[in-house]
């Protein structure tokens, strides 16, 4: 067989009481692979995570980390994980150094490597030079979801799970904890959930959106892109009639058809194309459609869609399969 | 984080301060009426007084703290036991609460300094007393100590684990008394519930220490509930971490 992966998790299931998180994940990732946990609130990112971390046990199924199953060894499981819980709980009277020795320390970290992995933690962070003897309880958001990620980092495992890395963060922030996280690529395996999307799409190699406890879809963002919201699609501003443009279009072998059209101002609209053809399309459409005596092209773009678009459509799905699911289950 | 937190320190001087006090007011009457008992014995005597408030005060952060912002999720993701989680914060805890203890000596080794001529007697230093009643502290500790801990492994309020632990202090250190009292004023009891009241008996126990008395019963009474509430602190951190 190829490489172990690093996570498996096969028909995972937790139920809290009569409500049920998570229903039978399933999923896989690959070592040195980031991956993107996305959901809506109450989705059960942050069940499948605590489960994987071995903090919570699962009601039926069971994951494996590093080829170690969680149920079965989870002393052994914690060794290869780094965990950041959600909202990034820390005792607010330490000082960072302090704080992170400690933790060093409960994870077995050999005493004369301690404080150079330490070091090497708070390096990584960027927190050696500016907050090293400074109290956890006076450093901002920004610094202290810092001190979480090093937290994480400290005795090098295999795995690091993060929930929500960037909640209550601003932009600056965000963009620098996605650098941190680009630096771990292919020395770690990440876990991150969240659920905003940008975010995801521009740290994760592969996301998995949930829903309602369920896996809805996984991939790159392309597959996503390519099974949620396939064909190419082009945002344009044209003076004129809708009609004129699409007559234009079938005339030139496109095959398009327009999904949006938003009037603008002095007579222009917005549209939105999704054309089916191959090759070259913006030259085609130009070539189309830029001398016309019926109406005049004033800007055209592609437009490729987000992971929100994509985000909506595959909960969207989600929702309608299991409102069809039931029915038949009575009929 | 028993040692950087102010609610420690908080403890430890109103701890010092009213055993300050009891001393001084023990003296005191010593003084005006002289009694046959040591004031050693009866400084001792009143060690239920400071345990109502600081062993709370102690133990009601320990774990109950941890579970309310959340560090004890973190702490339970790294690969420490439960059993080292639970028994570190015991003896982080018991520790601290035998040093307050031992500190008290200060207070007739300052009476000694500043009044050289009353200490001639040698009444307030004796070793005995002082020995047997430190060994009862030492031994009944492990019981309140584990009260708290306990009390503060099953809720993640703070408050509520420092009032569960206040009331079952109340109950173990006065419960037997009482039973003890009711047993007087009806005087039907069976042997067998005698024997059992006078085992529950903490008071008892500190008239046999410091009389220099050492049995065994107490220190299998105090080790054997401790063993048992540690064990369940630890299962209950197991499941609802």
């Amino acid at each position: 067989m190829e490489i172990t992966p690093s996570i498996h998790v096969k028909d995972l299931t937790r139920q809290y009481g009569a409500l049920t998180a998570i229903h039978k994940v399933n999923f896989s990732v690959n070592p040195g692979e980031v991956v993107g946990f996305l959901g809506p609130n109450g989705a059960g990112k942050s069940t499948t995570m605590r489960i994987l971390s071995g903090i919570m046990s699962a009601t039926s199924g069971s994951a494996w980390v590093g080829g170690i199953c969680v149920a079965q060894n989870p002393h052994e499981v914690k060794r290869k994980i780094g965990y950041m819980p959600e909202n990034n709980p820390l005792p607010d009277d330490m000082r960072v150094v302090e704080y992170l020795r400690f933790r060093a320390r409960l994870k077995e970290v050999p005493g004369r490597k301690l404080r150079a992995s330490v070091q090497e933690a708070m390096e990584i962070c960027d927190l050696a030079r500016t907050a090293r003897r400074k109290i956890i309880g006076t450093l901002s958001k920004g610094f202290r979801q810092r001190v979480g990620i090093a937290d994480a980092l400290l005795g090098n495992p295999e795995v690091i799970i993060m929930d929500e890395p960037t909640i209550g963060l601003d932009p600056h922030q965000i963009q620098g904890i996605r650098k941190l996280i680009d630096n771990l690529r292919g020395k770690h395996t990440v876990i991150l959930s969240s659920h905003i999307l940008p975010e995801i799409e521009r740290s994760c190699d592969r996301v998995i959106i949930i829903n309602r406890g369920r896996i809805v879809a996984t991939g790159s963002s392309a597959e996503l892109r390519e099974e949620f919201l396939p064909g190419n699609r082009f945002s344009l501003i044209v003076e004129g009639s809708d009609t004129d443009v699409a007559i234009c279009l079938a005339q030139r072998g496109l095959e398009a058809s327009i999904l949006e059209s938003t009037p603008l101002a002095d007579n222009r609209s917005q549209l939105i194309l999704r054309v089916e053809n191959e090759g070259d399309l913006g030259s085609q459409l130009i070539q189309a459609l830029g001398k016309h005596k019926d109406f005049t092209l004033h800007s055209i773009a592609p437009r490729v869609p987000n992971l929100e678009e994509i985000f909506l459509a595959a909960t969207k799905r989600s929702w309608e399969e299991t409102i069809e699911t039931k029915p038949k289950i009575t009929a | 984080m028993l040692f950087i937190s102010p609610s420690t320190y908080i403890a430890a001087v109103l701890f010092l301060c009213l055993m300050g006090f009891l001393y001084w007011a023990i003296l005191r009457g010593m003084v005006n009426t002289p009694s046959e008992i040591l004031p050693t014995v009866q400084f001792f005597s009143v060690f239920w007084i400071p345990v109502f408030f600081v062993v709370p005060l102690l133990t009601m952060r320990s774990i109950a703290g941890e579970r309310s912002i959340g560090t004890l999720d973190t702490l339970m993701t790294t690969p420490t036991s439960r059993v080292a989680v639970i028994l570190s914060k015991f003896a982080g805890a018991y520790l601290f609460y035998m040093l307050l203890w031992v500190l008290t000596i200060g207070f007739p080794l300052l009476t000694e300094k500043l009044y050289p001529h009353a200490a001639e007697s040698g009444a307030l230093l004796e070793l005995a007393p002082l020995a047997g009643s430190f060994l009862f502290l030492a031994t009944s500790g492990l019981l309140f100590i584990s009260i708290g801990i306990f009390a503060s492994s099953v809720t993640r309020s703070q408050l509520v684990a420092g009032m569960l632990t206040f009331t079952t202090l109340f109950v173990v250190i006065v419960g037997g008394q009482q039973i003890s009292n009711l047993a007087d004023a009806n005087g039907d009891l069976a042997s067998w519930m005698v024997a059992t009241v006078n085992y529950l008996q903490i008071f008892e126990h500190l008239d046999d220490f410091s009389r220099g008395v050492i049995d065994t019963r107490p220190f299998f009474y105090y080790a054997s509930t401790s063993f048992l509430l540690l064990g369940l602190s630890t299962l209950v951190i197991e499941a609802k971490a």
